[in-house]
């Protein structure tokens, strides 16, 4: 450590021993002191701090839906290494998540699960949607069971178009995420037509009076209205 | 059982082909009548005599294989096609067509005589209303129970609402669960969970650390692959869906089912040039799917092993990058055409057959590399050797193709045994193996790799030399494809998890009328509970990872 002391100036020496005592080892001293010189603290507002701490480091939530799940693999893989950027360490847990990747075509049986996994995640919470399933449904559009796009269940943040994206345009995302969550920008679009709600609260018509014999009053349900759809 | 009583077994002529007429005399007066599939012959019987059917076709006539059940609705009838097999020889077909009326679509379950049946009886109630009598379980598969109406009916209306209840998954402490006497507990795998590979929900029943019982619910990836099929043009607009089937890099396996089958319908010839660029293509797809099925595996079995799998992923980005040269994508390729494909090598040609052999060259060194840290690893070996056994005879009940029945000792490869592309003259062996447990199909990928490697060589071979007047890609094709009015059709290929084979009935349009994927993940799942029950949990694990589902393939 002895080699550091030349950088190490008298004026900040002297501020040290104010601060500390005389004879502290030279070892506290870290590179960002170096950097503030003789200033002990940073003056920021804790918002921006927050933001800040907030886009260097994301936890991904390690979650697999469709064929984009493999790119996304590729992406957290050797070559690529989303780790470069500060979010590459998949969660197993949503409740240890900042982030999910949705990667994949969403289908009716599927949507409540994720919004219920979505719905565990700890505030705050961002959305990356990877792939055309996640914009508006993808090539499986037309399909019946399909929903035509994540935000119809869940917020998102930014999407990633291609079929599936390159791992070089999952990194852009999710980097670009980053960049706004520390810059203070992120606001979802927020669109969700399609919500949990309990059966008994859902207006009566014809397919719920059909199912009223196979579902409890308080059970959650997701309705789909296909017809709405875009 | 009539093969060994006799060398050549009912229904077999000295040639070895088929003699559909003595079929017809074994099954008498049960046989209504008979059509012709491009295929296969067909017999049309009444729906009560189903088991007896297929049972005397099965015990009597080496039947072995129920590969496909196709269920289809017609203006004035439902219909539900057997396509049954040999496993000794599956260019021997047979169809069996059970026609039902519209009012009271009921038909005999052959889930008695095949077990396979049991799932696609299911599927075939869910997606198209046929009910089957006998059948232990009929409830729906793929879509949610509460599901109105079944969407591949003619008079489906796909704009109705439909609610879907999360029922909260059951709760292993809650006591209702809990049987006082056996003292089980109920546990959820999934349908979000690292090791079930996608989006598969396991309902497992255990005593203490031991499977009583284990259920997959799948249909959280049901994408409607068939109706997306049926709305589109036979010669461009089904191509680029067979990529997203299995979504493991093996598009092109996939591709070739479809364009198999499409040309057989349409009576295309490939070029042969088309057909060694198509074989390479390939082959290279099912290492990169072999990789990942080994990489995540031993991820599944030993956390530790997080190092396989990266190795597992470098080596797939070097097959991804040769791949994406050739076809332009990195997993979507969407490079086959019907009659050839679409593109050919990218120039300059040596520099691409360069970086294969670069490949090829390092691959037995990996190899060695991989043999070390996971077949040579005694941890990975106590987790796998005689864990997820699965019997020769019970994986034929269960329709099961591909690596895990040739790990099983099913001498079973659709490359040799129907052979198609340039599979038969080039050198190369069908890998089996007797271990039936979770080593031997990983043992069986690991072969296959080198398998595919020394194909690979030999057509990049094979290409270097080929005369540069002589490189036709594509068959002269009408640009719009009409085949006659109501020919039916099932071929498959060797896909890197099974037998993938398609159905299609044309109805003089440009679009097939019904089209129906046979997916081998799908039969390969549903002999899970066979392996997994009466074992450990973390074998439940290792037996799924190694049987490599694709849920995008299961589900479909």
């Amino acid at each position: 450590m002895s080699s550091d002391n030349q950088h190490v100036t008298t004026a900040q020496t002297k501020t040290r021993e104010a601060r500390m005592g005389e004879g502290v080892d030279d070892r506290f001293n870290s590179r960002l002191r170096e950097v503030l010189g003789s200033m002990p603290f940073i003056l920021t507002k804790f918002d921006k701090f927050m933001n800040w701490v907030r886009g260097s480091s994301m936890f991904v939530l390690q979650f697999g839906i469709a064929c984009c799940s493999i790119e996304m693999i590729h992406t957290y893989a050797v070559k690529h290494d989303l780790d470069r950027f500060g979010s590459g360490i998949p969660r197993a847990s949503p409740r240890q998540a900042d982030l999910i990747i949705v990667p994949g075509t969403i289908v009716s049986k599927f949507a409540p699960r994720m919004k219920r996994v979505y719905d565990q995640m700890p505030e705050p919470k961002f959305v990356v949607g990877m792939g055309n399933c996640t914009a508006a449904g993808g090539p499986f559009q037309e399909g019946y069971n399909v929903v035509k796009g994540a935000e119809e269940v869940i917020p998102v943040d930014i999407h990633v178009p291609g079929c599936p994206p390159r791992p070089e345009a999952l990194i852009y995302g999710v980097v670009k995420l980053q960049e706004r969550v520390a810059n203070g920008e992120s606001s979802p679009v927020v669109v969700k037509p399609y919500e949990l709600e309990e059966f008994s609260d859902l207006p009566r018509d014809e397919v719920v009076e059909k199912l009223a014999d196979q579902i409890d009053e308080d059970d959650l349900v997701m309705r789909y209205n296909w017809r709405n759809s875009p | 059982m009539s093969l060994e009583e006799s060398q050549r077994g009912v229904g077999v002529t000295e040639d070895g082909d088929l003699d559909y007429d003595e079929l017809e005399d074994l099954l008498g007066e049960k046989v209504l009548a008979r059509e012709e599939h491009l295929n296969a012959e067909g017999f049309v019987i009444r729906p009560d005599d189903v088991q007896d059917v297929l049972s005397t076709l099965k015990e009597r006539a080496g039947f072995d294989h129920l590969s496909l059940l196709t269920a289809q609705e017609y203006l004035d009838r439902y219909e539900s096609i057997y396509h049954m097999k040999k496993y000794d020889d599956p260019t021997q077909e047979v169809s069996v067509v059970v026609p039902t009326d519209k009012e009271n679509p009921v038909s005999e379950s052959a889930e008695p005589v095949f077990r396979t049946a049991d799932w696609h009886e299911r599927e075939a109630y869910d997606l198209v209303g046929i009910e089957y009598e006998d059948h232990p379980d009929l409830r729906r598969i793929l879509l949610p129970e509460t599901w109105q109406g079944h969407p591949l009916s003619l008079d489906y209306d796909q704009d109705k609402p439909q609610i879907v209840p999360l029922r909260e998954h059951a709760n292993p402490l809650q006591p209702d669960h809990k049987d006082a006497e056996s003292d089980t507990m109920f546990l959820n795998v999934g349908p979000h969970h690292p090791a079930t590979h996608g989006v598969l929900h396991l309902e497992t029943v255990l005593d203490g650390e031991q499977v009583v019982d284990v259920d997959p619910d799948i249909g959280y990836l049901h994408r409607c692959e068939e109706q997306m099929c049926q709305n589109g043009t036979y010669r461009h607009q089904i191509m680029p869906y067979p990529d997203r089937w299995d979504y493991v890099s093996a598009g092109l396996l996939n591709e070739w089912s479809y364009a198999r089958t499409a040309e057989s319908l349409a009576d295309i010839d490939v070029p042969e040039y088309a057909q060694v660029l198509r074989t390479l293509g390939a082959e290279l797809c099912r290492i990169a799917s072999h990789l990942l099925a080994l990489g995540t595996f031993a991820l599944d079995v030993y956390g530790d092993f997080n190092v396989i799998w990266q190795y597992a992923f470098r080596d797939r980005e070097v097959v991804l990058n040769i791949l994406e040269d050739l076809t332009g994508q990195r997993m979507m390729f969407n490079y086959f055409r019907l009659g050839g494909v679409v593109w050919d090598i990218p120039e300059p040609r040596e520099e691409w057959f360069e970086k294969i052999r670069d490949f090829l060259d390092e691959l037995p060194g990996k190899l060695a590399e991989y043999h070390d840290l996971v077949t040579g690893n005694e941890i990975y070996q106590i987790r796998c050797v005689d864990t997820g056994v699965l019997e020769p005879e019970v994986a034929k009940e269960y329709g099961v193709t591909g690596p895990a029945a040739r790990a099983s000792g099913i001498d079973y490869d659709l490359r040799r045994d129907d052979p198609y592309g340039y599979y038969d003259e080039l050198d190369w062996d069908v890998v089996t193996d007797d271990g039936c447990d979770n080593f031997a199909r990983v043992m069986v990928r690991f072969k296959e790799v080198e398998e595919s490697a020394k194909i690979i060589s030999q057509c990049v071979d094979l290409l270097e030399d080929w005369p540069e007047d002589e490189r036709t890609i594509q068959a002269n094709v009408p640009r719009t494809l009409k085949p006659e009015p109501d020919t039916e059709v099932y071929e498959a290929v060797e896909a890197a998890k099974g037998e993938l084979g398609i159905y299609i009935r044309s109805d003089g349009t440009d679009k097939p009328a019904r089209f129906k994927i046979r997916s081998p993940c799908f039969s390969n799942l549903q002999s899970l509970p066979e392996m997994a029950e009466g074992e450990l949990l973390a074998d439940l694990i290792a037996a799924l990872g190694s049987i490599d589902i694709v849920l995008g393939e299961v589900d479909r």
